[in-house]
Parts: structure tokens; C-alpha cells; sequence
């Protein structure tokens, strides 16, 4: 199981690092998105995977068997994927503002743009 | 008394929604931010107090004992931090008062501002690495909105490159984080420290290390990682600038030297050679970026830039001397370079314009003015007796002890450079004559005028008195890279026992 999912973050680190390196800020935010999914199955992962051991305490107190599964992770990445979907949420806003303003969604002509006002202004 | 720790994080965040339940009533938000800065200024002030009289503070949310709930530290570096925060936020408010407009304020400019500064609160006091990843998106949520505040097409390019390498940084930090815990099962950082004392420091932990430092870094704009800081902070308005420059990449620097002093000292000084190399490419490269510049927000940046190069020099020495020689630089910088970006503001105000060329020929108009930018400009190339000076003079000790002779000689010709560009600029700005086609200089109302200026003269004001009475101040730092050095005292004060 450890391995497959080794084998899945990889290729979403993988998938996330080529689309940011694409000049279009839709997939940059798209890699980026992709990126944050394979940091939340990452610390899933690293954080021992056990499976059908609840990490519930019974109501006596005493833990029948072990190991149950680890809770601090899974709060982790129920925070980290909540902060992702709205930082998300802006950066989508914002290509969308950006598009509307620069009325392109390729990188570079904004690098032009900018170099122009800073030389003629 | 230790719940007073709280209140650097209920001061602003209360603000903040008080701040959006007033939605559209300009005056009240504005009461209202210059109430909490004001509070968050008392607080940092009594809390560092505190500090020196009790040792470090440490509170637990909620009374979850310490490695399982969520814990507030404040030794002696956290709480300087604080008291600065509120100073500066209560002079970026008045500031802004004047120099954001109604559009801005409009759209929730205040409220903004109120959870940047409960983002940085929390990055200074929390004593727990995940609960810090989390203030760390509070600071850059509010920040994105800040920066693209407006809308205006530059700003617009320059909020795109900034969301993108910080999403990147928090991509890396989360990452980091998450492997640390697979490793220790921990994230309380007093009882990292001690876990990872126990096991050895092959496979994971470098590799933890290292992404966190890039993490880091990025936030802080330390070499390779800088470019997207003069790519973006000459958009918004100054007002947002100057407190960008001041705490934000501050923050990145405060949590390099935290988390690589308390948890990974060993890595620290394992990668000392790359630290210090880091160190020596940022001033170098953040000085030249800066002479070649025309325009003089840009060039401000730039500088920014130059000067996380001495801070992170003090990280990579890793003597109390060098750490409180950065701490000290750090409080000089925020002081002087904000002087600088606020009279900066005015200077626009005035010419409208911030072209090197376009200006020139106003000291004979505002002598106050060009005083008011040579002092923080010789402050911040290390002129003696100005603040620049002693942290400069600590950190080339502490290097010459080190025996880092290289690096010594690139802090000191940085120096120099340093010099070179912002006298240059005071010379264009002030000294030369002014071009024959320029615009009349605009008036400003005096309450305006009033607004931006007390807020410069008191941040100048600070500055000068670093430099003339250094040793209050420099014992404080010493105090605080002491409690740095030999964390003993830190993990005591989270964990309740001693190693």
C-alpha cells in the first residue's frame, strides 16, 4: 500500500512541477493545486497507514488492540486541504481578474508589460 | 498572568471582524485600527517586560498539555518582534490614513491589515510547527488580497508571481512538516528539539531540514530564491509596502533563526558553508540589483533584499554574538527602512512620480524631507553613530571570530555599495537641480501632509536613538540570542522539564 501511494504522490509532485513550469497561469495554479494534494497524501503517508482501527478510545478506556490509527495526521490534512480550498478559491479569483486586466493568461507578456512601465513611467 | 499571550492574537483578529461588521463605515474601521495597533503596542511592551522579569513565558490553548495541544512562547526574540509589530503597525495605520484611498478602504482595507497583523502575531509567539504552517497562510491570504488590492494592471502581474512562490513555499513547508512528523511524531517544537536529539540525523531529517529552509527562505527572499520580491513589491500602495518590507519577509527570517537554532542546530551547523554562501550572494546581489536601478521603489526593494543577507549572515555563524548582532539589525532595519519607504510615499505624493530622473531639486523646498531620508539611508549603509552601525559592527565580529574572512569582506563591500546607491538616489531626488520639464510640486493638506510624516519621524526618531544609546537595546538582543543559543531554558518553559 505505502509503495502505491509513494508511487501516486510522485506522480502528482511530478504532474504539478510540469504544469508550473507551463507559461499559462491556469495550469501554474492548476500544478499548484496538484501540488498541495500531494503534500496532504504525503503526511497521510508518512503518518503510518493502518487500516480499519479507528482512533477511537472506548468508553472503558482500554485499547483492545493495537496499533489504531494515528488522528494527528488525518486533523492535519483535513487543516491543510480547508486552507488549500480557499487560498485556491483567491488564486482562481485572481487569474481571472489578471485575465481581465492583462487580457492574456500567458506569463510572459506580463514580464514585457512590466518591463516597459518601468523604464517609460 | 501568562494568558496575557493570547492577546497579541485577540487584539487584531477581534479588529478584524469588528472591522467587517462596520463594512463601509470608513471612520469607525479607521478608529478602530489605530485602537488595536495601539493595544498590540502596550501588550508587546508589557510582554516583553514580563519576559525580562519571569523568563519565558509559555500558555497552552485550551490547557492540552504541552506536546499534544497548541502552545504560545514568548522568550525574549519573539516578544522584541511583538513590540515591533505594534509600532509599526500603529505608524503604517496613521500612515494610511493619508495614503490609502477611498476605493481601497472600501473594500475591507483596514480589516486586512488587522489579520495581516494577527498572521504575524502568531508566527512570533506559536510554539508549534503545524500551528505555524497555519499563520502562515492567515499572513499570505491577507497579503495576496492586499497586494491586489486596487486592481490596477501592475499590481495585478505583481500579486501573480508573488501568489504563485509562495504557494510554492507553502507546498514545501507543509511537505517538510509532514515528513518531520512521520519521523518524531511531534510538532510541538521544544519537544522536537529533544526527539530529534535522540535519533540520528541520516536519510529524512537533512532532507526535512533543507526543504524547510527553502521553505523559508522563500518567504524571507534569501539568494537563489529572491526574484519574485522586486517583481512585486513596487505594485501596491506604500503604506502595504512598508509593511511587507518590515514584517513579512521579517517573519521568514524570525522563523529560520527559531526553527534552526531550537530544532535542527546540528544541520545548522552541518550546513554552514551553504548558509553563510546564501548569506554573502543575497547582500551582494540584492546591492547591485539596487544600483541598477532608476526608479525608486524598485531600488528600496532591492535593498530589502541586501539586507536579509546580513540577518541570515548572523543565522549561519550561529555565536550568541552573531545572532544578537542580527536581531539587532533586524529592529534597525525595520525601523530605517521604513523610514525610507514612508518618505518615499511622500516624496510621490508631492512629485507624482518616483523616476529617479523626473525628480530632483526638493531640498531647497523640504530640507525636513531630505533629512529625513539621508539619516536612515546612512543608517542602513552602517554609518557610525546611526543603528545600521552596531548591528554591522557585531555581525563583522562575530565573522572575524569565526574566522569567515570572505564573508566579512563581502558584508563590509556591500556596505559600500550600499552607500553608493542610496546617496546616489538622495543626490537625484534632493541635490540635483530639478529638470526643466517636471511637473509644479503638488501641496498637500496639512492634516494629510501631518499623517505621513509624524508616523516617518517617529519610526526615524526610533532609529536615531538605537544608534546614539545602542546598549539598552543591544543587552536586550544579547538576552535574546543567549535564550537562542542554549534552548534549555526554552523547552523548560514549554515542556516543564529539563532534558
Amino acid at each position: 500500500m505505502e509503495s502505491m501511494l509513494a508511487v501516486v504522490i510522485g506522480g502528482l509532485y511530478a504532474a504539478g512541477m510540469y504544469l508550473m513550469v507551463r507559461r499559462s497561469i491556469v495550469k501554474m495554479i492548476f500544478g499548484l493545486a496538484l501540488l498541495g494534494n500531494a503534500a496532504n497524501l504525503l503526511i497521510f503517508t508518512v503518518g503510518r497507514l493502518t487500516r480499519g482501527r479507528p482512533p477511537h478510545v472506548p468508553a472503558d478506556g482500554v485499547l483492545s488492540s493495537l496499533p489504531v490509527a494515528d488522528p494527528v495526521p488525518q486533523a492535519l490534512i483535513l487543516t491543510a486541504i480547508v486552507i488549500g480550498f480557499g487560498v485556491q478559491a483567491f488564486a482562481l479569483v485572481l487569474i481571472k481578474r489578471v485575465y481581465q486586466t492583462v487580457g492574456s493568461d500567458d506569463q510572459d507578456e506580463m514580464t514585457t508589460e512590466n518591463k516597459e512601465q518601468g523604464e517609460s513611467s | 498572568m501568562k494568558n496575557i499571550l493570547f492577546l497579541p492574537l485577540i487584539i487584531p483578529l477581534a479588529t478584524a471582524v469588528l472591522g467587517l461588521l462596520a463594512w463601509n463605515r470608513r471612520t469607525v474601521q479607521r478608529w478602530l485600527g489605530i485602537g488595536s495597533t495601539t493595544l498590540l503596542t502596550v501588550v508587546g511592551s508589557s510582554i516583553l517586560l514580563q519576559v525580562q522579569q519571569q523568563g519565558i513565558l509559555s500558555a497552552q490553548a485550551g490547557n492540552w498539555p504541552a506536546p499534544f495541544g497548541i502552545t504560545l512562547v514568548a522568550d525574549t526574540f519573539s516578544a522584541l518582534m511583538l513590540l515591533a509589530t505594534g509600532l509599526l503597525g500603529l505608524c503604517v495605520t496613521v500612515y494610511s490614513l493619508a495614503d490609502a484611498d477611498a476605493e481601497q478602504e472600501s473594500r475591507g482595507y483596514h480589516p486586512l491589515l488587522q489579520v495581516l497583523l494577527l498572521g504575524i502575531c502568531g508566527s512570533f509567539l506559536t510554539g508549534d510547527l503545524f500551528n505555524l504552517y497555519v499563520w502562515f497562510e492567515v499572513m499570505l491570504i491577507a497579503s495576496f488580497v492586499l497586494l491586489a488590492l486596487g486592481g490596477k494592471r501592475e499590481q495585478m502581474e505583481g500579486a501573480i508571481k508573488y501568489v504563485a512562490l509562495n504557494l510554492i513555499a507553502s507546498a514545501f513547508l507543509l511537505a517538510g512538516i509532514g515528513l518531520l512528523y512521520g519521523v518524531t511524531g511531534t510538532l510541538n517544537m521544544a519537544h522536537l528539539a529533544i526527539r530529534l536529539q535522540e535519533i540520528p540525523h541520516t536519510g529524512t531529517v537533512p532532507v526535512v531540514a533543507a526543504l524547510l529552509f527553502c521553505a523559508f527562505s522563500i518567504k524571507a527572499a534569501v539568494f537563489p530564491f529572491y526574484f519574485w520580491l522586486p517583481a512585486s513589491y513596487h505594485t501596491p500602495p506604500i503604506a502595504v509596502i512598508t509593511i511587507f518590507s518590515a514584517l513579512l519577509s521579517k517573519v521568514g527570517i524570525y522563523v529560520l533563526i527559531r526553527v534552526f537554532t531550537l530544532i535542527f542546530p546540528q544541520e545548522t551547523i552541518a550546513g554552514q558553508p551553504l548558509i553563510l554562501g546564501a548569506a554573502g550572494l543575497t547582500m551582494l546581489f540584492g546591492a547591485l540589483g539596487a544600483i541598477a536601478q532608476p526608479e525608486l521603489r524598485r531600488l528600496l526593494s532591492f535593498c530589502v533584499i541586501s539586507q536579509i543577507g546580513y540577518l541570515l549572515m548572523g543565522l549561519g555563524l550561529m555565536t550568541p554574538l552573531a545572532l544578537a548582532g542580527s536581531i539587532f539589525f533586524m529592529l534597525h532595519i525595520m525601523a530605517a527602512k521604513s523610514t525610507l519607504f514612508l518618505t518615499t510615499g511622500l516624496i510621490a505624493r508631492m512629485t507624482g512620480t518616483t523616476v529617479l530622473k523626473e525628480l530632483g531639486g526638493l531640498y531647497r523646498r523640504y530640507p525636513l524631507l531630505a533629512v529625513l531620508f539621508l539619516m536612515p539611508a546612512l543608517s542602513v549603509a552602517g554609518i557610525p553613530p546611526l543603528s545600521g552601525f552596531w548591528g554591522k559592527l557585531a555581525l563583522v565580529q562575530a565573522g572575524l571570530q569565526g574566522k569567515q574572512y570572505l564573508l566579512v569582506a563581502v558584508a563590509l563591500g556591500v556596505s559600500v555599495l550600499t552607500l553608493y546607491y542610496l546617496v546616489t538616489a538622495w543626490v537625484e531626488i534632493f541635490w540635483k537641480n530639478r529638470p526643466a520639464d517636471a511637473a509644479e510640486l503638488r501641496r498637500l493638506v496639512p492634516v494629510r501632509r501631518n499623517q505621513m510624516l509624524i508616523p516617518a519621524l517617529l519610526l526615524a526618531l526610533v532609529s536615531l536613538l538605537a544608534g546614539l544609546l545602542p546598549e539598552p537595546l543591544f543587552r536586550l538582543c544579547r538576552t535574546a540570542a543567549e535564550q537562542l543559543v542554549h534552548n534549555d531554558a526554552y523547552i523548560k518553559a514549554v515542556l516543564g522539564v529539563m532534558r
